[in-house]
């Protein structure tokens, strides 16, 4: 459709000034943006009280849909589950009685674990669960690759947490609203992991690639170590994550080091676990010095 | 004499065949609501439980708001571009201002285009919309990377091209809103 001759708004003095107006507020506007943007590139997470606001009010429709997906998705697992159920039960009781031995195994393995390390006085570190909610929706239409949790200050939720569901880590909270948190996941570029293979403890570390895969570099240089099917597990260092939460599995070696699939799916998963940072002192005692994102070179 | 009072009736409203129907107004609300709730709207799908490995959820509200634009010229005013991209900002987890001033200029752009080429038919307008949404998709990318560390440029172009396919979709919901504002 042609545009209404607005630019000629014949003799009208009212009608000139109204369209010269808007022509100056435009560019105003852009600038203000401009501006805006310019604060939230200096300081990301400046504008996350909005954020949070944004959320807060978009979430009781994101928990309804996303009750309804799990219900959906639930009567399709269950239908799915009577087709070929007499082979399937088959299957399953073989890979039972064969699996039996080596939990048998497993359990005598703990037992000796838990009398070495009495042995040894090391203290059990066990896994401090802050509160368990669940991924309601995400960025998924941005570079950025967040996803909303539905728990928030209210359930003790905080900055800087490790967030991980039943089949592995998800990623760390950024942002905390009253009811709701933005969690960054593994997934995103500015997503730091360390980790380790867990076949032998070989230390890497791993960023996201921002389509779904993430990238494994171990420290040491050389030619890549690793090969498809190499289970990826957090190594614990630098105290935020804890040891041995599954991560990723090795799907192609690059020519130094490895694309990995995470285990976590985010739009999968049916919970998730916000759980304490794994050393909490010793990472205060370095959030005080430097905090994340905020991280300055200190002269000697 | 009194009629006794055996009932009581609301006054009935004449039928709608007894109403004038010339020279009814459109309601001024649904006029100006319409619009800015369609995009806002849009805006809002990523709050739906939608995950996706890259991004691949085309913006709607970006669709939505270069549908209206270029649909229906001088009905959004050229600064639009900067409300309807804070809000957009709200809820895409780009940086807060990313689509502020992508969406700005791309209003501005558009007006140029308009003093240049007048009668434009479906087909340039989605040229002229496939272009834009390229560019702000790009231009997000690069903000993205000065504020963190952001992905390949090549993650994006599923999301581009499936954008450009939706966007006749788009300017048909906009098509039906528009006939639904306009309706006495």
């Amino acid at each position: 459709m042609a545009p209404p001759p607005h630019r000629r708004p014949g003799f009208s003095r009212r009608a000139q000034y109204g369209l010269f107006a808007s022509y100056v507020i435009a560019m105003a506007g852009t600038v203000v943006a401009a501006f805006l943007l310019a604060i939230s590139i200096a300081d990301p997470a400046g504008f996350s009280a909005l954020r949070a606001a944004a959320a807060e009010i978009t979430a009781p429709v994101a928990r309804l849909f996303s009750n309804i997906g799990d219900i959906t998705r639930n009567v399709s697992g269950n239908a799915s589950a009577y087709i070929n159920a007499a082979s399937k039960n088959a299957t399953l009781e073989k890979q039972v009685r064969a699996q039996q031995v080596k939990v048998i195994e497993a359990k005598a393995l703990r037992v000796e674990n838990a009398r070495l390390r009495g042995l040894l006085k090391l203290k059990e570190q066990s896994p401090q669960q802050v509160a368990i909610g669940r991924l309601i929706s995400s960025t998924a239409s941005s570079t950025r690759r967040v996803a909303t949790l539905s728990i928030g200050q209210t359930s003790g939720v905080q900055r800087a947490q490790p967030v991980r569901g039943p089949s592995g880590l998800i990623g760390r909270v950024i942002e905390t609203g009253p009811t709701t948190a933005r969690v960054l996941l593994v997934s995103d570029s500015e997503n730091l992991v360390p980790v380790m293979r867990v076949s032998d403890g070989l230390p890497a570390f791993s960023a996201g690639l921002g389509n779904g895969l993430v990238i494994i570099k171990p420290l040491n240089l050389g030619e890549s170590p690793f090969k498809v099917g190499d289970v990826i597990v957090t190594s614990g260092n630098g105290g935020l994550y804890m040891p041995n939460i599954p991560f990723a599995r090795v799907i192609r070696k690059t020519s130094d080091g490895a694309l990995a699939l995470p285990f976590a799916d985010p739009g999968n998963t049916p919970y998730a676990v916000v759980m304490k940072p794994y050393l909490n002192a010793a990472r205060t005692a370095q959030q005080t010095v430097a905090p994340d994102g905020k991280a300055k070179e200190v002269a000697e | 004499m009194k009629i006794p009072v055996n009932a009581i009736r609301l006054p009935t409203r004449p039928g709608r065949e007894y109403e004038s129907r010339f020279d009814r107004e459109q309601s001024l609300l649904k006029m100006l609501a319409i619009p800015i709730a369609s995009v806002v709207i849009a805006s809002m799908i990523t709050a739906l439980p939608i995950f996706t490995a890259e991004p691949l959820l085309p913006p709607f509200g970006l669709l939505m708001f270069l549908s209206w634009r270029l649909m229906r010229p001088g009905l959004l005013p050229v600064w639009s571009g900067v409300p309807f991209g804070l809000v957009d900002d709200l809820f895409s987890g780009q940086p807060f201002g990313s689509a502020g001033l992508l969406w700005s200029l791309a209003m501005l752009v558009i007006e140029i285009i308009d003093s240049r080429a007048i009668w434009r038919d479906h087909v340039q307008d989605w040229l002229i919309a496939a272009i834009l949404i390229a560019a702000i998709l790009f231009g997000g990318l690069w903000i993205t990377a000065l504020a963190h560390a952001a992905a390949q440029p090549v993650v994006l172009v599923p999301q581009i091209l499936l954008s450009i396919l939706l966007y006749p979709l788009v300017v048909r919901i906009c098509a039906r809103l528009d006939s639904w504002r306009l309706a006495t």
